[in-house]
């Protein structure tokens, strides 16, 4: 049992804390949540360049052959710095995609590309019942003279306007149910039949509304196996539910030192609030919750990392992480007073983003019937 | 980062089932919450010790097994999953051992370490008094120096399974005349000298575990001291943090825990296991996910602990959070019995052996004990979080 870093992993914490201090400050956050695109092609370019992108990649794709958890301590940073842009669904949604299911050929075109920062790619599979599992799933792909036709509408899809590639997952056998007869289609920009509308979400994160009408792919774009593409998207978006939960680990901590700094200084009745007693118990349970995060969150990433089976551990961890959050929110906001109910004080920044990364790929009920499952009731 | 234990702690976690499931085979023991302090029982304390299984982190000169704060984890774990009677020894194992081989005398170390280890000896924790709970600097119980040694007078209360105990181990002022932080010290008393008596006290659930203890002249020798005169409060807090980061904070109620689990899932509501039912399966996955935060949080502090670092705020963190969770256990558990949760032990309709009703009694008792629940969260704040002191 060993709860700490490598020290290579304490490594890469620093050079991203410092690289995001400098690079992303809130003043950018602000921008991109305007800005059409939501991300700065310059600093994006400059990720690419620390390696960031192909980070969990293997060598032979353009990846510096590091691990799912080496990943989960940069987007720790990311969470905490609130960095705007396409970086988790390009490299962990897509970039896992394609890296469980692809086949060598479509490793070797499309992994490099994303570690160079040269490829965003992102996926659409939630529709108009967003549980995120495999009964969601009716958009239909149908196989006509050597391609495949898709029609539906995917939603709560982040960053498809500027993605390059979108990978969706469609049923391509007919009559079929939950996780039976789905695949996944590797669908590039530009492809005729894709509208995309933006969705005006509080986080203003990206997220879209995607139709597909009569899309034609190759048949070279499905990705893994046809009809047996449940298994990669399962396995998808459990990588997907542990490295949001990183990510809100890492908001969540800031939204914390933010606090108590500023408990420390907010001076009323002739002394710092920090010393009141109620502010203090507010600040420590804060601490519980997010000691708790930790711990149950980098569970999860191991366990991932490991290869295990562990529906059970990234249940766990969003289960928790998505209620502890918004507790610590409810305190933080209490403890500053109405300058953080303010829009342009930083808290709410989190506070908005932190309630997208609790509906994105399960809330804390969803994933407690999943614990319910797992633990045989 | 590594969430596993070791292929050896990990068959060693079987050689401690294998035990205890032959000693409840036998009839020795039957599983209960709360064992740890009400199951009293030397004999099955000496065949713990017999296995090595008290005092394993400690040297192997005093008798210890000199292993890692991780091994003891999936010890203390597996004795309180099977709910085993291991109140005789749990404190003097807990945080009594390492108080005496941190501060003690290598004539203390070599006296008193063997006989905890053989369970001949067994102590109780006398620090609370009537006028210093969460204050216990406050505290007022006198040990005068003479050329014999020192006399005690005075008293203390609450204190956990003293008319059961032979040993106590005791805070008491030894200089009135300086600031009430300064003037205290740590002692080891024979709980059968002249001067002691003990009288027991009945707590909320009917049970009788914790006593007042009075002190009327009672002689020691100079030799009962452990460590530095006078130094007794920094010797405390330390010792503080072994008692408060135990498994048992999480664990206590845990054959509760698994038999509302079973409970759900045998019992029939309109037609289906209750285990089917949305609400309930919310609520258990809930407890689910609370227990492995609190385990985890348990763990981490044995962790801390392994790497030689004292866990000078996670163990107030871990025990707040996992007494509080115990608590909803207990709520939750009576609230999947309804009106049968109310039923006491004794009685023949009586769920789950009464487990859940014990809980429901016992578990307010958690978040005063060892550290209030609020004087908890005001250590983390200010030595966790770096807040200042009002
Ligand atoms: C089941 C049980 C077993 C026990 N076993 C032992 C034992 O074996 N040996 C032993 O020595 N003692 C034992 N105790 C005593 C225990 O340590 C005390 O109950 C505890 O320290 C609290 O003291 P108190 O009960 O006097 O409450 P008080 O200190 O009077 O507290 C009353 C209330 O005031 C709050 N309060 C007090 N000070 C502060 C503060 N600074 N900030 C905020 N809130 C505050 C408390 O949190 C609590 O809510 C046991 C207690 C229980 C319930």
């Amino acid at each position: 049992m060993d709860f700490g870093f490598t020290e290579e992993q304490e490594m890469l914490k620093k050079m991203a804390r410092d690289f995001l201090t400098s690079r992303c400050p809130k003043k950018l956050v602000r921008e991109m949540e305007k800005d059409e695109k939501g991300y700065a092609p310059e600093i994006w370019k400059e990720m690419a360049e620390l390696g960031w992108m192909g980070l969990a990649f293997p060598e032979k794709y353009g990846g510096g052959d590091g691990t799912f958890l080496d990943l989960a301590v940069l987007l720790d940073e990311m969470g905490r710095a609130c960095l705007p842009g396409p970086f988790f669904p390009t490299v962990v949604l897509a970039g896992m995609a394609i890296l469980e299911a692809g086949s060598e050929t479509q490793k070797k075109e499309l992994l490099p590309q994303i570690a160079q920062g040269k490829l965003i790619a992102t996926l659409a599979t939630t529709e108009d019942s967003p549980l995120y599992d495999a009964s969601d799933i009716s958009t239909s792909a149908s196989e006509e003279s050597g391609n495949f036709v898709i029609n539906g509408t995917k939603l709560f899809v982040q960053d498809a306007q500027t993605a390059d590639l979108i990978i969706v997952s469609a049923r391509t056998k007919k009559g079929s149910e939950n996780k039976e007869g789905i695949s996944l289609f590797l669908v590039k920009k530009g492809t005729a039949g894709v509208t995309t509308t933006p969705l005006m979400t509080i986080a203003a994160d990206k997220q879209a509304e995607v139709v597909f009408n009569k899309v034609v792919v190759p048949k070279e774009n499905l990705l893994g196996e046809l009809h047996n593409g449940w298994p990669v998207l399962g396995k998808v978006l459990q990588y997907a539910a542990a490295a949001k939960s990183v990510e809100m680990l890492g908001g969540v901590q800031q939204v914390l030192e933010m606090t108590v700094s500023y408990a420390k200084e907010r001076v009323q009745f002739g002394k710092p609030i920090g010393t009141l007693q109620a502010i203090q118990h507010y600040c420590a349970d804060m601490a519980i919750d997010i000691d708790g995060c930790r711990l149950i969150i980098y569970q999860a990433a191991w366990a991932l990392n490991e290869n295990m089976p562990c529906a059970k551990e990234v249940a766990l961890a969003k289960a928790w992480v998505s209620d502890a959050y918004q507790r610590c929110l409810i305190s933080a906001h209490q403890i500053h007073g109405a300058i953080g109910f303010t829009e342009d004080h930083d808290l709410p920044l989190y506070y908005r983003r932190a309630k997208a990364a609790e509906l994105a790929f399960g809330d804390a009920d969803v994933h407690r019937e999943t614990v319910a499952c797992e633990i045989g009731l | 980062m590594d969430f596993r234990f070791t292929p050896e702690q990990e068959s060693f976690r079987k050689e401690v089932r294998d035990f205890l499931e032959s000693e409840m085979a036998k009839g020795i023991f039957k599983p209960r919450c709360d064992a740890w302090i009400i199951g009293h029982s030397p004999e099955f304390s000496r065949k713990i010790g017999e296995k090595g299984w008290i005092g394993m982190t400690w040297p192997k000169e005093y008798g210890g097994q000199g292993r890692s704060y991780l091994d003891r984890l999936v010890l203390t774990e597996e004795l309180l999953r099977y709910g085993a009677p291991v109140a005789a020894h749990w404190f003097s194992d807990r945080q009594i051992g390492p108080s005496i081989i941190t501060y003690g005398t290598e004539e203390q170390k070599k006296e008193f370490l063997p006989k905890i280890i053989n369970g001949e000896i067994y102590f109780g924790l006398g620090m609370s008094e009537p006028e210093a709970g969460s204050d216990l600097a406050a505290l007022n119980t006198r040990a005068v120096e003479d050329e014999n040694g020192f006399v005690l007078n005075g008293q203390k209360v609450w204190t956990s399974g003293a008319h059961s105990f032979n040993y106590i181990y005791l805070v008491v002022r030894t200089d009135p005349d300086v600031p009430k932080h300064k003037g205290i010290s740590e002692m080891i008393v024979d709980l059968n000298s002249p001067g002691i008596s003990v009288n027991p006290l009945v707590d909320m659930t009917g049970g009788r575990h914790f006593n007042e203890v009075f002190f009327d002249n009672v002689r020691v020798p100079k030799t009962a001291i452990i460590g530095k005169r006078n130094e007794g409060w920094k010797q405390i807090v330390a010792q503080l943090d072994y008692e408060r980061s135990g498994m048992e904070r999480v664990m206590a109620n845990y054959p509760l825990f698994e038999a509302i689990l079973k409970y759900a899932k045998e019992t029939k509501y309109k037609g289906q296991p209750l285990s089917k039912h949305p609400l309930i399966r919310q609520r258990l996955a809930q407890l689910t996910v609370e227990f492995e935060v609190g385990r985890l949080l348990i763990y981490k502090v044995a962790w801390v602990l392994s790497q030689k670092r004292i866990p000078n705020y996670e163990a107030s963190l871990a025990k707040t959070f996992c007494t509080e969770f115990q608590q909803r256990l207990a709520r939750t558990a009576m609230e999947i019995l309804g009106p049968y949760s109310q039923l006491k032990p004794e009685s023949e309709r009586a769920a789950l052996d009464g487990m859940a009703v014990h809980s429901f009694l016992i578990t307010p008792g958690y978040t005063l004990q060892a550290g209030t629940s609020e004087v908890l969260r005001n250590i983390l704040a200010m030595r966790g979080l770096g807040l200042p002191a009002a």
